[in-house]
């Protein structure tokens, strides 16, 4: 290959396969200094892989990478962070026992001894210019998951890398936050630093992005200049197809009410919550970080006490204390936080789906595994989960195929109503086009559905109605007819 | 008669770690400062020899052996694994000890560097493998406990060496300005062991490798060199507690240090340290084996058996463990 000086990093024909599996085939990329540069493609398409290579924390199999001209043949993480290349993680790669500051300045301790009082000032002049009110000195198992990404975003930037690779930087902060981040993006760029900027937030692309290489199941698609490619295009090339409408139509008729809540009060979480959803509906939750959405969720589920008010389900006040009790009255959760409480990575997808329903496949204690196998093909084909077989680890599976055999693994009960949870956090537009044909699957077969999302876009197209949230209170209950991403920010930030 | 030890120490062991794999944190700090208080004061209400300078001394002496190893694996089990051949190198460091401590032969470093030297290599022998193979700790550490008995008798022939000169004996039996060698070593190994865990870069990287492995390793941290640099310090701790105890008893025992590792273990984790990682201190392991030296110093004052002895400290693994576990969920 030719070296282009204006380039910072030049990469070809990288290869890498996952025992027999090309994850990664003939893939190229160029990134100029001082260029925010997205890298885009559904999960799976091997984008992680791709950035997990270029930070020294996976080996190619093949192919060259090139930084400032010279070979990059670096074999670990260590090495990449010295030449200049630094990550904010998908997953927020953090150690909980620690203070914000030791995390921040975490691996780059250049003296044996430690000096935390120095580091203290530098992490908390790093977190103002972030816009961020954080104790350096707290214990990062005390924040929040925002916080956290916030404190990923400053550890990254704090290296004075010449090439920051985000993976996902803003799937988990409020809007405020983002505008901080795209003001430092700003600057970084305007001191000759590029960006890998991988998200699937559309409107995050076209904003911040100068260029975009797209990825499809392991090879390189095509790159463009942001400005000269729309989403239709776009699209088109992550998928390999044009998706005509995102949001399926909701064709479910409504039936009678299944979930009411009345007056639902947690003190310090949430007040004065109340709503019915109806056999066939789906509700959207919307409001900022720290809203009180999942807490509401929680309370009704189960996990959580509350303090006042009433659950009603088809008609009857019950008292729900524990997941179990949800369960059994025909509730199901499915949890935001998919990998802590949704399935079990080291189980196969048959084992997951089955998890919570043994009894129902075991005679005097033995498993029936014929009846198990059942459930679990039927299950694999009505939520069309992408595996090898049944028997594959669920960690090998992506995101957007994770997320169903969860709600397969609720759905084992029978619920009739289903909490979601932010359901399409962290997956790429097709698999969300796929959860969304799903929901409608669901209310089809008369389920009442509440779903939880930070997304905007996806509570407008999914919700026949929408409940507001500020600050633990309820603002506005609006008709999918009057509600816009205005009126629904609006009630969202009521103070 | 091996067979039996080891079948003994498995069951033990099992015990130990499904116990405390579910609910992960001792006392804590201040808690079990506490809790040491109250039986302190207790027992000097019941027995008035408890309250002693005498009686002081000797729980120090007779705790000494135990915190040296507790501080080592203290380091192991924060960075979440765990050294179960701690008693065996105490063995083997004897043994070789024993063999070049006979009057009129080396200097007395000779027998002690070389002591060292084989605790360290056994440790790093430990941390090799767990490095490079991804073997689990527990399994790698396991096959080292047998591999060292093994050693221990055949150096020794099955024989334990005695004759052994004054100055090596004076290390285990000797005192400066009135205070017993073994104290003194102790005292420095504390401050040094403190120091690293809270003062140093390395210290930091042993909390961050077992608070969370992969952001250690995504912040750039060699978490191989961390874990290799953890099982040659609890090897070297455990080398010098062999030494100890050798020059203590004058004799270099091949049968020595049996179960010892989980005494060590058990202080840490009395003293707070997860056996999850990420979280202990140095502090809280020297009390957790200062408690542990009390309880049975105190039932030894109050005639029971060491039978019963056995009981009540293993009772009193569990509550600490249990006490902690709800301080901790009243927290959250």
């Amino acid at each position: 290959m030719t070296l282009n000086p204006d380039y910072i990093l030049q990469v070809s024909n990288l290869t890498k396969s996952f025992s027999g599996i090309k994850a990664l085939e003939g893939v190229q990329l160029n990134v100029r200094r001082g260029e925010v540069h997205a890298i885009m493609g559904e999960n799976g398409a091997g984008k992680s892989t791709f950035m997990k290579i270029l930070m020294g924390l996976l080996q190619a199999d093949a192919g060259q990478v090139f930084f400032e001209g010279e070979e990059l043949r670096h074999s670990s993480v260590h090495e990449a962070l010295k030449r200049g290349i630094s990550m904010i993680h998908q997953e927020i790669l953090m150690v909980p026992e620690l203070t914000v500051a030791q995390n921040i300045f975490l691996g780059r301790e250049n003296t044996p001894w430690l000096k935390d009082h120095v580091r203290e000032q530098e992490a908390a002049e790093l977190l103002t210019q972030l816009g961020m009110k954080l104790n350096p000195r707290t214990k990062m198992k005390y924040l929040s998951v925002a916080e956290m990404q916030m404190v990923e975003i400053a550890k990254a930037i704090s290296n004075n890398a010449k090439v920051i690779i985000m993976d996902e930087p803003t799937s988990a902060i409020s809007d405020k936050e983002v505008d901080a981040l795209f003001k430092i993006i700003r600057d970084l760029k305007a001191q000759g630093v590029a960006i890998l900027y991988i998200s699937h937030k559309m409107n995050e692309i076209y904003e911040i992005t100068d260029t975009i290489t797209v990825l499809r199941d392991g090879k390189y698609i095509g790159t463009k200049s942001t400005k000269d490619i729309d989403n239709k295009h776009l699209i088109a090339m992550m998928v390999g197809r044009e998706i005509e409408s995102l949001f399926p139509l909701a064709l479910a008729s409504k039936g009678e009410v299944l979930l009411e809540v009345k007056n639902l009060s947690s003190k310090g979480k949430f007040e004065d919550i109340s709503f019915e959803v109806k056999a066939g509906e789906v509700l959207g939750l919307a409001g900022l970080m720290g809203a009180g959405r999942t807490e509401i969720a929680r309370a009704i589920f189960g996990l959580d006490a509350f303090d006042g008010g009433e659950v009603w389900l088809k008609g009857e006040k019950v008292t729900i204390k524990s997941p179990q009790e949800a369960i059994k009255a025909g509730i199901g959760y499915v949890s935001e936080d998919r990998k802590g409480l949704g399935f079990i990575p080291g189980l196969s997808v048959k084992q997951n789906i089955t998890l919570s329903s043994l009894r129902r496949h075991s005679k005097r204690g033995l498993l029936q595994s014929k009846s198990e196998e059942e459930i679990a093909n039927r299950t694999i084909s009505e939520l069309k989960i992408k595996a090898s077989s049944m028997e594959q680890k669920v960690r090998y599976l992506s995101g957007g195929n994770q997320q169903k055999v969860v709600i397969g693994k609720v759905l084992q009960a029978s619920p009739e109503v289903v909490i979601l949870d932010e359901p399409t956090r962290g997956i790429d537009i097709g698999a969300k086009s796929e959860i969304y044909k799903l929901i409608r699957d669901l209310t089809a077969r008369g389920m009442a559905v509440v779903m939880i999302s930070s997304e905007l876009p996806e509570i407008l197209g999914m919700s026949d109605r929408i409940l507001v949230l500020s600050q633990g209170k309820q603002t506005a209950l609006l008709n999918k007819e009057e509600a816009s991403q205005e009126t629904i920010m609006r009630y969202a930030m009521h103070e | 008669m091996n067979n039996l030890v080891f079948k003994r120490e498995n069951k033990y062991l099992y015990t130990v770690k499904n116990t405390f794999k579910i609910n992960t944190r001792g006392l804590g700090q201040y808690g079990i400062f506490v809790a040491f208080v109250l039986i302190c004061l207790l027992l000097s209400f019941i027995t008035p020899k408890f309250l002693t300078v005498s009686n002081w001394t000797i729980i120090i002496t007779q705790v000494s052996i135990n915190a040296l190893l507790a501080f080592g694996v203290t380091f192991v089990i924060i960075t979440g694994g765990i050294d179960l051949s701690l008693g065996s190198v105490v063995a083997v460091t004897g043994v070789v000890a024993a063999s070049m401590a006979h009057p009129d032969t080396y200097p007395v470093v000779v027998p002690v560097l070389v002591g060292i030297l084989a605790g360290v290599s056994m440790g790093a022998l430990n941390g090799v493998v767990i490095t490079k193979s991804k073997v689990p700790p527990f399994i790698v550490t396991l096959g080292m406990m047998t591999i060292g008995r093994g050693l221990a008798l055949i150096l020794s022939k099955g024989r334990p060496i005695s004759n052994l000169s004054d100055e090596f004996n004076f290390i285990g039996g000797g005192q400066i300005m009135g205070i017993p060698l073994p104290i003194i070593i102790l005292i420095i190994a504390f401050v040094i062991c403190s120091i690293i865990l809270k003062k140093t870069v390395l210290g930091r990287y042993i909390y961050a490798v077992g608070g969370n492995e992969q952001a250690a390793k995504a912040s750039g941290i060699r978490v191989n060199k961390v874990k290799m640099a953890v099982y040659t310090l609890c090897g070297g701790l455990a080398a010098l507690a062999g030494i100890l105890l050798t020059s203590r008893i004058t004799t270099g025992q091949p049968n020595a240090g049996v179960g010892f590792e989980l005494d060590a273990i058990a202080a840490a984790i009395i003293g707070g340290t997860s056996t999850s990682g990420g979280t202990g201190t140095m502090t809280g392991t020297l009390i957790g084996a200062l408690l542990i030296g009390v309880i049975s110093n105190g039932l030894d004052l109050l005639n029971v058996t060491s039978y019963y002895q056995q009981v009540v400290m293993g009772a009193i693994i569990i509550g600490a463990v249990v006490l902690d576990s709800w301080n901790q969920s009243s927290q959250k």
